[in-house]
């Protein structure tokens, strides 16, 4: 159990910044996910907590007490990594119990703790066994269960599902979700993975460019991204945006004109911020896109293609007006490329971005 | 079906080419290893049959009244302590250079590399001035400071190969666990290229072992000579004797085949190392 509080971290490597001003509270307990794309500097965020990298500026404390000077081992905190890391030429027992034996703790102790762990995470037949003697599914758990003996204030884990199958994915995840109750420990998952962060995190904190961009809720941050990033990221498929542009202002709405003409009213509550002639974009997500209904706008386009998962349908089409949509529909939709569709949303499932990206409503 | 036949058939043909390439490579040691056994008359009666009976007296003439035991320990002693010498000091290079990053890396890297293109013996005069100054002349620990140096660079090449194979969240890992970095190297990396230091090992061992020129010029006490060294002045003295020269050559080269063979699994897993995932 620990309480992460993160003020002004800043990280350059030579002249590239790949940290900015990161401002962060993780309570106790928490499980939370940071997500973004490639390169966006989540798992830098993260060896910065474990002290594999050094900061540039800045502080981290853990329960109050800073933790920032201290070297890996000594701050509490465990970490899983993508390629799981274990030691190949030691057995499983050696693997879990290793921090232990750095440690000098006894080796009464050292048993005990790995055998508890062993249990936990079904592994008890595995001890003997050398890691190239393992599943992926095995050897994740092994490494979970080498940072579970240290007994950690604070779970790091860096994309640890990213190198198994999909079927193995789903039912690792679940355990992990399992674990984090079981264990009542916070935990930092580092993924890019948009279905992991939705379904285990409490918290997901997006970022991008060594920004963050918002953080929040799972479902706070579907319904009510901060900005056109954050909905443009989190959501698979990803919201689609439609440009618009302002012409027309009431006290309390915007009046906005479509490529294609159409016009519609959206509720704003900060009119005065925005022009006559600004250009806009409206997010609407896959699932809030109604085929051929009457609705507040329609957008009329060809299929180019199709993908049928079975219980659902993703269908992908250009407009008129040259956007690029995708909406979702029911598995057995009779729909194949090239036909000509034409499909409408719902003002009050807009969401509205101004040309800088921040949201509009 | 016709693609399999075909396989089969390369296979085959790969086979029997292997196996008349190891029969051109053995027969050699073959044919010295059973001269050791045969007296002086065989070897020009029936040069190619196998000795009439299992004869050692040609080792015992070796071992009893030459001085090739001598030889043999010298040589022991030089090529085991370079070796261990080699791989200490090559290790603990190797591992700096490949693991981590600092200024002048690459220079030193390439400082040790180029150790690779000047032979040595180029050096030979400016070395034995040294070496007099050092008081190192006819001794042994002037041969190991020689070999440690020569092989240096090639152990450093093979070793930091390896080491950079190695992927750096092992390292991470053996930190987060608490391990200091000497740790890390010693109980986490270098158990993962044992293959690799296998190959330098018999790679730097079996041209010390074999070397002539540097005990000819820096070894002039008969008590300090090295075996291939040894086994000259052998020549001319048994000269007429080929049985027992046989003996001292099989003698010479068993320790090195020896440890091959033992050693044979980790060389070859260090050889085809990353050919494969």
């Amino acid at each position: 159990m620990a309480h992460i509080q993160i003020n002004n971290l800043h990280k350059q490597f030579g002249d590239v910044k790949v940290i900015r001003d990161v401002n962060l509270t993780i309570d106790d307990n928490e499980f939370v996910v940071f997500v973004g794309p490639s390169g966006c500097g989540k798992s830098t965020l993260l060896r910065l907590i474990s002290g594999l990298e050094d900061l540039s500026s800045g502080h981290i404390k853990i329960d109050g007490e800073r933790i920032d000077h201290l070297p890996p081992s000594k701050r509490g905190i465990a970490m899983v990594f993508q390629s799981y890391a274990l030691y190949p030429h030691m057995s499983v027992y050696q693997n879990m119990s290793y921090a232990l034996r750095v440690a000098k703790e006894s080796k009464a102790s050292i048993d005990k703790k790995v055998k508890q762990a062993a249990e936990v995470l079904q592994l008890t037949e595995l001890l003997d066994r050398k890691p190239k003697a393992l599943s992926g599914g095995q050897r994740q758990r092994v490494a979970i269960g080498r940072a579970i003996v240290r007994d950690p204030k604070l779970f790091l884990f860096d994309e640890p599902l990213s190198n198994l199958d999909a079927k193995l994915r789903v039912q690792m995840r679940i355990e992990l979700t399992k674990l984090h109750k079981k264990l009542n420990a916070t935990m930092i998952y580092v993924t890019h993975d948009q279905v992991e962060a939705m379904t285990m995190a409490d918290k997901i904190v997006v970022i991008r460019d060594g920004i963050i961009e918002q953080v929040g809720a799972p479902l706070e941050l579907y319904n009510h991204p901060a900005n056109q990033f954050v909905a443009g990221f989190i959501g698979s498929p990803s919201m689609n945006f439609i440009d618009v542009k302002v012409i027309g202002k009431s006290d309390a709405s915007l009046e906005l004109e479509l490529k294609n003409k159409t016009n519609i009213h959206i509720p704003c509550a900060e009119v005065d911020l925005h022009a006559i002639g600004d250009k806009m974009q409206i997010g609407i997500r896959p699932e809030k896109l109604i085929l051929d209904e009457a609705c507040d706008a329609m957008q009329d386009g060809e299929v180019f293609a199709v993908e049928r998962l079975g219980n659902e349908t993703y269908i992908y089409m250009h407009t008129a007006t040259n956007n690029e949509i995708v909406l979702h529909a029911a598995g057995d939709k009779p729909v194949t490329e090239g036909d000509h569709i034409s499909v409408g949303f719902k003002v009050a499932d807009c969401h509205l971005f101004a040309s800088n990206g921040e949201v509009v409503k | 079906m016709q693609t399999k036949k075909k396989a089969n058939f390369n296979t085959w043909l790969m086979q029997i080419f292997l196996g008349c390439n190891a029969v051109i490579m053995l027969y050699p040691i073959f044919m010295m290893a059973i001269s050791g056994f045969k007296t002086n008359s065989e070897i020009f009666g029936k040069p190619f049959s196998l000795p009439s009976s299992l004869n050692f007296d040609n080792f015992l003439v070796i071992w009893n009244t030459t001085d090739v035991p001598r030889y043999l320990l010298n040589s022991t002693i030089v090529t085991g302590l370079s070796v261990v010498l080699l791989l200490t000091m090559g290790t603990m290079a190797a591992y700096a250079l490949a693991r981590y990053k600092f200024r002048g890396n690459i220079m030193i890297y390439l400082f040790f590399l180029s150790g690779l293109m000047l032979p040595l013996r180029l050096a030979i005069i400016p070395l034995f001035i040294q070496l007099k100054y050092l008081g190192l002349i006819d001794s042994l620990l002037g041969l190991i400071c020689i070999y440690t140096a020569m092989s240096l660079p090639a152990t450093v090449f093979i070793l930091t190969g390896f080491l950079k194979t190695l992927p750096s969240e092992l390292e991470d890992s053996a930190r987060m666990d608490g391990a200091s970095e000497a740790r890390i190297m010693v109980q986490i990396m270098l158990p993962l290229i044992s293959p690799a230091l296998v190959i330098a090992g018999i790679y730097t061992a079996v041209p010390i072992w074999n070397d002539f020129f540097f005990p000819l010029i820096f070894i002039q006490s008969p008590e300090w000579k090295t075996l291939a060294q040894g086994l000259t002045s052998f020549f001319g003295e048994y000269s007429i004797n080929y049985g027992v020269l046989y003996a001292g050559l099989t003698l010479a080269a068993l320790p090195v085949v020896t440890i091959f063979i033992i050693q044979s699994n980790r060389f070859i897993a260090g050889m085809t190392a990353g050919a494969i995932k």
